[in-house]
């Protein structure tokens, strides 16, 4: 194995072991902020060590022994500190103790809990989205710092930056390192799920840039999502999240034409549609039939999607259930967006006067103002109807809204077809 | 990337009909699935009944001949697979490393062909292949 291999193979290592060993690191010092320092150490330490002696058999366990040693000279180090400060040496030395004593149990545990606790606690509400976004896929993705800016099309620095305030907050805010319980629990998943949804959808819309896709955030999204459907197998949402994103995914391939053109829905080719992550996705949606509870939000989104995974065509598409269910969505968790979007079903289910007499309610809309869909939905039914100019002025809004290149490219086009039917 | 994980047991190309694993072997095996499906990056496993209980196809002179397992010639042959979805190669190195493999098993990793690796023209080609993928609802 040359150096560069070595180099390789420890990066794969610590994509598989590093949310392991975080989540055990965590457990014993309580802080995780200070569980990924040690186990950032760790790394540094195999990348010295690993290219002179070849990779371990148990990289894990070399992995945690060299965390909890650090762990260990860094309380030392810490009380020492304490006591020369004049401060309560004998509780302090106790309680330092006592962590050794649990850092040398630490090992090879089953860490399920602490990896769902390390979860929650990286997506605590004390932080900001973005925050929580880059903390979740640095200690339980693995990712680097540079793969995250890379991802996300910002600096490094302003990541690493992220990071740093993330990881100060939490322990200013002495967020414990646990899964609540009741209603806060509810409200604390919900909040994880959001976080990998948030991942999932800037892969899978890149609401900026240059490239319709990034698939590597969507899988990203995808397998921590998957993770936690194992962490929390009772939790319906969860797989409907998991459902929702396996079936979007399964689209991918034939989202974007070979120039990189946005290719919808309607228009997309099933054949490229990917039957195993379809598959997948029907399954976790059934999973969650199994759990009994009534729908939630990702629950019904997940059944929207496999309304369209179902249809072998586009003229198959079971329109009247999709809008029932849109109904239903607005039910539990109201927003304009939903409203957009039930418009476009019952567009198709009942014509599109009743489409677009949906769609123009939400004019006065504030939060759609600068929205692109609303009135590149409108010129679609516009279209439909034939009002043609309309149509293309409503698709030239929409370019103008967007932000993504792509996209952009593909609205003024309509718009230019819209209009020379027109003529026509 | 999605990488095939191919078990390639020698012996079982001579194993009788109905052969399964024992109880333990199973139970090992469904320890470091359990490993890949925790981890998120599980896809898709099968295993294989022996050759034995299946059938070759060839194609001398371009026409298709049907012979009963097992197979004189054949050394090698499948026990099972695994898909899974990871970053790199070295990923799916790395969990090929811990598969509780026995003396006599290979662990073949392939990287699986996605539609993105081929030329348009070939694109054009396929696309009209998983048109049967999807007819067979596979």
């Amino acid at each position: 194995m040359t150096a560069a291999d070595t180099h390789r193979a420890i990066e794969a290592i610590w994509r598989i072991e590093s949310p392991r060993l975080i989540a055990g690191l965590a457990r014993t010092v309580r802080d995780v902020g200070l569980a990924e320092d040690l186990a950032q150490d760790a790394l540094v330490a195999a990348l010295e060590t690993w290219p002179e002696t070849g990779v371990p058999d148990n990289p894990a366990a070399w992995l945690m022994t060299a965390a909890k040693r650090r762990a260990i000279d860094l309380l030392r180090h810490r009380a020492l500190a304490d006591r020369k400060h004049g401060e309560i040496g004998r509780e302090s030395g106790d309680r330092g103790a006592s962590v050794e004593e649990r850092l040398v149990e630490t090992i090879d545990d089953d860490i399920g809990d602490d990896l769902l606790r390390l979860m929650f606690t990286a997506c605590h509400p004390v932080l900001p989205a973005e925050a929580r976004v880059a903390l979740t896929l640095r200690m339980i993705g693995g990712l680097t710092t540079e793969e995250i800016a890379r991802a996300f099309l910002v600096p490094e620095t302003t990541v690493a930056q992220r990071i740093v305030r993330a990881k100060r907050t939490l322990a200013e805010a002495g967020v414990p390192f646990e899964v609540p319980r009741g209603e806060e629990r509810a409200a604390r998943l919900a909040s994880v799920l959001e976080v990998l949804y948030l991942v999932f959808n800037e892969g899978y819309l890149a609401t900026a840039g240059e490239d319709l896709i990034r698939p590597g955030l969507c899988e990203d999204a995808l397998r921590l999502s998957r993770v936690l459907a194992e962490l929390a197998p009772n939790d319906p949402e969860v797989h409907g999240l998991v459902a929702l994103m396996e079936i979007q995914a399964s689209r991918a391939a034939a989202r974007a034409g070979p120039s990189g053109e946005p290719i919808l829905l309607p228009d997309q080719d099933r054949s490229q549609w990917d039957r195993l992550l379809i598959r997948r996705g029907l399954a976790a949606l059934e999973r969650t039939e199994r759990l009994g509870a009534a729908p939630g939000p990702y629950v019904l989104q997940a059944s929207i999607a496999a309304c369209h995974a179902r249809a072998n065509t586009a003229a198959e598409t079971d329109w009247k259930r999709i809008a029932a269910l849109y109904d239903e969505l607005q039910g539990i968790a109201p927003s304009p967006v939903v409203l957009l979007n039930r418009a476009v079903a019952v567009g198709m289910a009942f014509g599109p006067a009743e489409g677009l007499r949906l769609a123009d309610e939400l004019s006065s809309e504030k939060t759609l103002a600068g929205y692109h869909l609303l009135p590149a939905v409108r010129a679609d039914l516009l279209e439909k109807l034939g009002r043609r100019a309309e149509a293309r002025a409503a698709f030239e809004r929409a370019a103008s809204l967007t932000q993504n290149a792509r996209e952009r490219e593909l609205l003024l086009a309509r718009a230019v077809r819209a209009g020379q039917a027109d003529s026509r | 990337m999605r990488f095939m994980m191919l078990m390639i047991p020698r012996g079982y190309e001579k194993a009788a009909a109905g052969t399964m694993p024992d109880a333990k072997r199973v139970e090992e095996m469904m320890k470091y699935n359990e490993s890949l499906q925790k981890a998120g990056v599980l896809l898709a496993l099968d295993g294989l009944h022996p050759p034995s209980m299946g059938v070759r196809v060839t194609f001398p002179g371009g026409k298709p001949k049907v012979t009963d397992g097992p197979f004189a010639e054949a050394k090698e042959v499948l026990g099972g697979y695994w898909i899974i979805q990871v970053k790199s190669k070295e990923e799916a190195i790395e969990w090929a490393k811990r598969v509780p493999g026995s003396e006599n098993e290979t662990v073949e990793v392939r990287q699986l062909q996605e539609m993105a690796d081929f030329p348009a023209d070939v694109q054009r080609a396929a696309s009209k292949l998983s048109d049967l993928r999807t007819g067979s609802g596979a």
